[in-house]
């Protein structure tokens, strides 16, 4: 048995905050973020990260490429 | 084991998902949320992934993607209003080695260029076109397009798109898809992950396609434009989904080879 853990880096600066990679995530772990970026946008973050599955959707709707999504294995310890 | 950290997770090695190595650094200068920028994503993955970026050559039309040389780094020529497919013809048919693309919107494609498009379609040009269906003109300020839809307000159809004075909405590839020259016409679109994965199969069975000689590939994908449209993002997608999607449907419309016009060969005439 192994469970799915995932995290991704939002290039902050290139983020323009339009919301569609926080809608797409099925984990809610994406939010727009309360500070701005140097141009003005509320970039994306994980507000949740431990929920990740690192599932590439966020990454996939992004229109400016700023997601890279990582994914890791975790082995489950069964009784 | 010990819980695991973010940093054990964000390594190289982990990595599954990220920007293509064919964009270039520079920063789109679409508006938030436009499905340009997907678009010009999965085109640039699949150059990727098919190992063409020395042979693929792109056209960039006039709209909001005129800049799209900025951002994909392969050959490009800029072609006139509406004239993609004509300057593609021209370059593949002096270089059938190539993969050769035009890529236009709406305005520019079934509008101004609808010569263009029609004929390259006709002659089946075995190139790829991609047609961003966003049903306004973005780049001049979100005005009345072929594609608009009825009751849809532009800024020229400022009490929404009337049939008796502006005619009706062009299918223009439903249209296409009945011409001999085409091989592969699609609808297609981006809003969610699933349709980005479709899409992005799509455009590489055109790519593929291209190098086979078997006449055109024309991809559209319904699009948004949310600055013409005024309204967000996620809004813009829904709205997409409600009006567009019933008189667009995605999906295959052909999906072969140009036709064998054999049986109507006709004799040549006797002196
Ligand atoms: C010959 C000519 N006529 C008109 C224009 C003005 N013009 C620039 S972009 C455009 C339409 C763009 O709309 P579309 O093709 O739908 O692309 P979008 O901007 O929506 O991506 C027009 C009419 C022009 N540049 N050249
Ligand atoms: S990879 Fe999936 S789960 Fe993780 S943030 Fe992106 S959409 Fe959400
Ligand atoms: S989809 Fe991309 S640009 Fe939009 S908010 Fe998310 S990271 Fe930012
Ligand atoms: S005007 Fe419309 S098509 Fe042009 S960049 Fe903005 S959202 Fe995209």
């Amino acid at each position: 048995m192994a469970k799915v853990r995932g995290a991704v880096v939002v290039d902050q600066e290139c983020c323009k905050g339009c919301n569609l990679c926080v809608v797409a995530c099925p984990e809610n772990v994406l939010g727009l973020h309360k500070e701005v970026n140097s141009k003005g946008y509320h970039y994306s973050h994980m507000v949740s990260p431990e929920n990740c599955i690192g599932c590439m959707n966020c990454g996939m709707v992004c229109p400016d490429s700023c997601i890279t999504v990582y994914r890791v294995k975790v082995p489950v310890e069964q009784d | 084991m010990a819980e695991l950290q973010l940093a054990d997770i964000i390594k190289p090695e982990n990595k599954v998902y990220g920007k293509s190595k064919i964009m270039t650094d520079t920063p789109l200068h679409y508006c938030y949320g436009c499905s340009h920028g997907v678009v010009h994503k999965l085109i640039a993955e699949v150059i990727e992934e098919l190992d063409i970026q020395e042979e693929t050559v792109g056209v960039a039309p006039v709209g909001c993607s005129v800049m799209m040389y900025n951002y994909i780094d392969i050959d490009w020529m800029e072609a006139a209003h509406g004239r993609a497919p004509a300057v593609a013809t021209g370059y593949k048919r002096v270089n059938p080695k190539k993969y050769v693309f035009s890529y236009q919107g709406d305005g520019d494609l079934a509008a101004i260029g609808t010569a263009e498009t029609m004929h390259a379609v006709n002659r089946g040009e075995n190139i790829v076109m991609i047609f961003i269906n966003n049903a306004t003109y973005g780049m001049t300020g979100g005005q009345m397009a072929p594609t608009t839809m009825v009751g849809q307000v532009t800024s020229t159809s400022p009490y929404g798109r009337n049939v008796d004075i502006n005619g009706y909405p062009l299918r223009i590839t439903e249209l296409l898809a009945m011409l001999p020259g085409a091989a592969y016409v699609t609808r297609q679109s981006v809003h969610t992950p699933a349709n980005v994965r479709k899409c992005k199969k799509a455009i590489r069975k055109a790519f593929e396609n291209s190098a086979k000689n078997i006449g055109t590939s024309f991809i559209e994908v319904v699009s948004t434009c949310n600055s013409g449209w005024k309204i967000d993002p996620v809004a813009a997608n829904q709205w997409m989904e409600e009006n567009m999607f019933p008189f667009y449907p995605l999906g295959d419309l052909k999906d072969g080879e140009r036709d064998s016009f054999e049986q109507f060969s006709v004799q040549k005439l006797k002196k």
